[in-house]
């Protein structure tokens, strides 16, 4: 029925021609830029609907190709497909879109249409990003994405914006400068920018591991891992809300889905020979960064940091598999691993979306992040603080949220590849629910700290539909995420075959 | 199998759930008495519909119901599912559990009458009694892993109920980290079950447990530890937590912050027995591995005595019962270590009535001293409220173990059972639990002796005001009285030697002590006879008669003794100093560390060094490289010829 609708191309393009007349309608009529901004996002949703309902879960074949020449001297195509990793990233992508543009519809006084383009752009781009299976096309995607965030962070940022943004764009740029070497070294060895071309190009192991390396560098900036971390928390406290939104719930996922894309299936040997490093550096995220959340004083920063432990046990569940597949000779508990990751991703995406949704909804009343600031909160604000305690008990992963499920299967699962990774990989069960329990404490609990907290006005509509939609969203995949792993099962499993087996020449 | 009895199932779990949603969800537009009217429903169907279930498997001898409700998850041949074992283990605790809950909800309409939120506490406790239902009726350890967290998340939200005091949102949190620590454990635990055993189905698991009782695992290079030691240890770090083991036991003294009725039955009458009651269905492991059991036993004993006796210095009356629970636990644990797992459970029924009675009696207490919970500042209080002091004896008589009473019957056959026992360690938990006996019976008469009898110690316009408390407090105070005298006669026989719990507890031959008190057993009256000549009695009548020497005959003998071995008394009041050294070593070392890594590692290294150090040198190296740019002529002309002259250096001299 869809067979023959660009489905892919219109929920690229719908947000991104939205987006650009926004631009043109001007400054001058505020509201329309409003409703424009949500209306497109509310169709990009809608257009997802189709690509859901039509998605064959039984197959990992790409789905909804579309297939045309760009730039015929270098074999570049314009061509797209998604198979159950990209789906779910993009209908996460749609999801959060809407949720960051309601999110900007108060807090946001200047400059409301551009802001609005930028988001749609955004979120045209990301479908972009997602949907891409010529190499040179996800690149430019890769790279454009960076324009809008660099903006959104840059124009309505908070005070120290310019450095936030400048820092945001030298640590991604650069690490995507080794990402375009990586896309032509590989061109020139398979004539070919198709990425799932790439899949069955046999590459020495030297190559694949200076392969796996330029990767490594593109990759782990966006996701963020430690050490390249340090620019999160940054762009973070300056973004606005909705840009947070974004930032966390999709952009971070763009670190996570390179490696799903390019480094295991393109260079699996020069994987293994790294998993080590992408291990420990996985555990230092989860242990390390979990201890620095635990001292922070700003919330977006705590919040911030949460993620990035987070998103250390996404890159856990990705790179256990090899040692598991050696333990035990079959890809099952790999499997658990590596779901575990990309449901970690998903989930991820809601809960720190709607923390920053709910450090937002405090930082428009009261105009501060500090901690310190607020107490008592529930007094004046008891609707928000129900919503807010089921988002802390979800970044808590506490059983029956959205949370619980990634880190879970990724903890059985490490105790096949080394039972200390799991040890140190559940450390998170008590770091995660301290820093997150703590603030929330200290902010929601206790009796009203300050005048500011005595004169705040619970949330109002617009902000129990945005925290409500998540809310469904975080319990529904807690209590029954098999939807999730219907749509993910074929994909993984058939990537997994794919990098169980060597490539080396 | 009759087709009608899996919606009974159903119905037992979804009645509290849907209750709790409307209360929490529309308490404004139902109001107060919609709130409470709504949840005793829900949780009344629950209790109706456990007690068709305990029929149906229990006395009709149906079906053990084992099957999936939904499948939760497929991730590649793994299909994880929520579904419910129904055997004779988990019918004894819906019933118990669905009615101790119920009668809590109805109390809780008295106790927290003038509350402003109290459409959210009838939400919590019927989420509380949903979740509960769910652990213990889970037929695979994710569903275990649901309830066991679920639990724990409502019993945070109720210990913080008054969020305004600091004190009570501290012990939330502690509450919670507390489990989760043993949480770690737990979680692990499941991890290595799924590792070997390839599946979390409890049923599948204990088929293939015997197969595995050799496997080793290589926790270091080089070393072989035995696999069921190793889950067993694991899973019951989580029971630690949960069930308030030593040394992960602080937390529920604390849990006194929140009031009274979530007191009763989240930390005394059935949350806290989720570990037990957790060993005890993992019987077909723990069996498997006496270094497990032996720990269970020896833990057990050490909290059963050394945690009883700081209910002897505490002076805040809901803290005393706190102790005590520890206590308890602390016997049923033994109970489990020494394989009797059966009188475990069975000591678990009897104390969740009688020591929920011992904690709504208090409750009554306390409304009648408007919120005082001090003992210094009660006394006498026997005359003024007749029902809440009888049945308050009442409830210290079971506790202690006065023959005839259900606690008799429960805790000798725990310490008979650890007496035969044996594994390590026995020899010592039983001298402990012996003991403990005399220890237990002196707080609980302390506590009596000082609130009800002696003098008044409280002001004229407290007096003015104390009377007994209004009949929805009451009743459930003489519900639950009458099972704490008559409970233990009736169900020892069945229990403990008659085989009430089938195939759903399993004992080794070697192990089975119950099996050999049982050649001795002559019937309920046979015991309370044996019983009142017996050991525990004695140690018991022993610690009837301190508390009364030292609290109505000679009051002044507290303070002396305090006075005269201030040592141990000051190790008694600060609790061993359990409190202390994890506030300062882990909550004070965690932050230090967060500090640490934050400033050194985040701030210091890598932005101060690595990331704007990189970019200041590319600043400094540009400045130094810009000055070369002068723009005068001869500057360049001076650079080209000095070029020129190195580079015909080069080739003349053939470096390259």
């Amino acid at each position: 029925m869809f067979a023959t609708t660009p489905l892919l191309s219109l929920v690229i393009w719908t947000p991104i021609l939205g987006g650009v007349w926004a631009l043109f309608a001007g400054e001058e009529q505020k509201h329309t830029a409003k409703l424009l901004g949500l209306v497109v996002s509310l169709i990009t949703c809608a257009l997802c609907v189709p690509l859901y309902i039509g998605f064959n879960t039984s197959t990992h074949q790409m789905q909804f190709v579309e297939f045309a020449p760009w730039i015929t001297t270098f074999n570049i195509n314009y061509h797209l497909g998604i198979d159950g990793i990209s789906l779910l990233l993009i209908l996460l992508t749609a999801f959060t879109t809407v949720l960051a543009v309601l999110a900007g519809w108060e807090a946001i006084e200047y400059r409301i249409s551009q802001y609005m383009a930028a988001f749609l752009i955004l979120e045209g781009l990301m479908n972009g990003v997602f949907a891409s299976l010529d190499s040179i096309l996800f690149y430019v995607f890769w790279e454009a994405m960076l324009v809008p965030m660099f903006l959104i962070i840059g124009i309505w940022g908070g005070p120290h914006r310019v450095y936030a943004t400048i820092k945001f764009f030298l640590f991604t740029f650069l690490g995507s400068v080794f990402l375009l070497v990586a896309i032509l070294y590989l061109y020139f060895q398979a004539g070919s920018f198709e990425i799932l071309a790439l899949y069955d190009l046999p590459i020495g192991l030297t190559a694949q591991k200076l392969l796996f390396i330029a990767f490594l560098l593109a990759f782990a900036v966006k996701v963020p891992m430690w050490p390249v971390h340090t620019w999160l928390p940054d762009a973070h406290v300056e973004a606005p809300t909705g840009g947070s939104v974004i930032l966390a719930a999709i952009m971070l996922k763009m670190g996570a889905y390179g490696f799903l894309r390019f480094s295991l299936p393109i260079v699996p040997d020069g994987s293994e020979a790294f998993d080590w490093l992408m291990i420990s550096l996985s555990l230092i995220a989860i242990i390390y960064i979990g201890f620095v959340a635990l001292v922070q004083h700003d919330m977006k920063k705590l919040i911030a940091y949460s993620s990035i432990a987070h998103m250390g046990f996404v890159t856990l569940g990705f790179f256990i598999v090899f040692r598991i597949i050696d333990n035990t000779g079959s890809t099952e508990g790999a499997t658990r691993g590596m779901e575990g990751g990309l449901m970690q991703m998903i989930s991820h995406g809601f809960i720190s979306g709607a923390l920053f949704l709910c450090v937002g909804v405090m930082y428009d009343r009261l105009h501060t992040r500090e901690i310190s600031d607020y107490g008592g909160v529930v007094n004046t604000m008891p609707h928000f603080a129900a919503f807010m305690m089921l988002f802390a008990m979800a970044n808590a992963a506490l059983p029956g949220t959205s949370g619980f499920v990634g880190e879970f299967l990724i903890i059985l699962s490490s105790f096949e590849a080394n039972v200390w990774f799991a040890v140190l990989a559940a450390m998170t069960l008590v770091l995660g629910a301290a820093y997150t329990l703590w603030m929330y404490k200290r902010v929601i609990f206790g009796d009203i700290a300050s005048e500011g907290v005595a004169k705040l006005k619970d949330i109002n509509f617009r902000e129990t539909f945005v925290l409500g939609a998540v809310a469904v969203a975080v319990l529904l995949f807690g209590v029954w995420p098999a939807p999730l792993f219907e749509v993910m099962g074929p994909s993984i499993q058939h990537l997994l075959q794919h990098i169980a087996q060597s490539k080396v020449m | 199998m009759a087709d009608y009895m899996r919606y009974v199932y159903l119905g037992v779990v979804l009645a509290p759930l849907l209750a709790s949603i409307i209360a929490g969800l529309f308490g404004r537009s139902i109001g107060r008495a919609g709130a409470h009217w709504v949840t005793i429903i829900g949780v009344g169907i629950a209790f109706i519909l456990s007690s068709v279930a305990f029929n149906y498997i229990v006395f009709d001898g149906g079906e053990v119901f084992n099957g999936a409700v939904y499948t939760w998850l497929v991730s590649g041949d793994t299909r994880l599912v929520i579904g419910f074992l129904i055997d004779r283990l988990s019918v004894t605790m819906m019933v118990v559990v669905s009615f101790v809950s119920w009668v809590i909800h109805i109390y809780t309409i008295g106790y927290m009458h003038d509350d402003p939120g109290y459409q959210r506490f009838f939400s919590y406790t019927a989420l509380f009694t949903f979740f509960m239902l769910i652990l213990v009726m889970a037929n695979n350890f994710l569903q275990l892993l649901f309830g066991w967290e679920g639990v724990g998340l409502v019993s945070y939200l109720l210990i913080g109920f008054w969020f305004k005091r600091e004190s009570a949102n501290q012990a939330s949190v502690k509450a919670f980290l507390a489990n989760r620590i043993g949480d770690f454990g737990f979680v692990l635990g499941i991890a290595a079950i799924m590792t070997y055993f390839h599946t979390l189905d409890y049923a599948q698991v204990f088929q293939q447990a015997p197969l595995m009782a050799n496997t080793t695992i290589e926790l270091l290079r080089g070393t072989a530890w035995p696999l069921m030691t190793v889950i067993c240890v694991l899973l019951f770090i989580g029971a630690m937590g949960k069930s308030a083991q030593v040394p992960l036991h602080v937390w529920l003294p604390d849990s006194m912050e929140g009031p009274t009725p979530i007191s009763a039955l989240i930390h005394a009458a059935t949350m806290v027995t989720a570990g037990i009651f957790m060993v005890a269905r993992m019987s077909p492991l723990y069996e498997l591995s006496a270094t497990a059991l032996s720990l269970v036993l020896v833990v057990g004993a050490i909290g059963a005595f050394f945690i009883g006796v700081l209910g002897v210095v505490q002076h805040d009356i809901k803290r005393v019962i706190a102790y005590s629970t520890i206590s308890q636990l602390g016997y049923m644990a033994a109970a489990l270590g020494a394989s009797a797992f059966s009188a475990g459970i069975f000591h678990l029924v009897t104390h969740a009535f009688f020591k929920a009675l011992l904690f709504l009696a208090a409750g009554s207490i306390i409304i009648a001293m408007h919120h005082e919970q001090d003992m210094r500042k009660m006394g006498g209080l026997g005359k003024y409220m007749p029902i809440t002091w009888i049945t308050m004896v009442i409830g210290g008589l079971a506790l202690s173990g006065v023959p005839g009473t259900a606690g008799f019957f429960s805790k000798d056959a725990i310490i008979d059972a650890v007496g035969h026992s044996n594994l390590p360690g026995a020899g010592f938990a039983h001298v402990a639990l012996l003991v403990g006996v005399f220890v237990t019976a002196l707080y609980t008469f302390r506590l009596i002796f000082l609130v009800f009898h002696g003098p008044e110690r409280f002001g004229a316009e407290v007096r003015k005001h104390v009377h007994e408390s209004q009949a929805v407090v009451i009743v459930p105070l003489i519900v639950l009285a009458i099972p704490s005298l008559m409970l233990g006669a009736i169900l020892v026989g069945p229990m403990l030697y008659e085989g009430h719990f089938g195939h759903a507890l399993l004992v080794l031959p070697q192990y089975d002590v119950l099996a050999q008190m049982g050649e001795d057993y002559h019937g309920p009256w046979a015991l309370v006879l044996h019983g009142l000549i017996g050991l525990p009695f004695i140690f018991a009548l022993l610690g009837f008669g301190v508390a009364w020497y030292c609290y109505i005959k000679r009051p002044d003998i507290p303070k002396r003794a305090a006075e005269r071995a201030q040592i141990i008394y000051n190790v008694l009041v600060h609790k061993y100093g359990f409190d202390e050294f994890y506030e300062s070593f882990f909550a004070g070392g965690a932050r230090g560390v967060g500090n640490l890594f934050w400033r050194v590692g985040d701030v210091a290294l890598i932005d101060g060094l690595a990331v704007n150090g990189s970019a200041r040198a590319v600043g400094w190296f540009s400045s130094i490289v810009r000055t070369i740019q002068s723009g005068f002529l001869y500057h360049y002309a001076f650079a080209m010829i000095i070029g020129l002259l190195l580079l015909l250096a080069i080739f003349v001299h053939g470096i390259l």
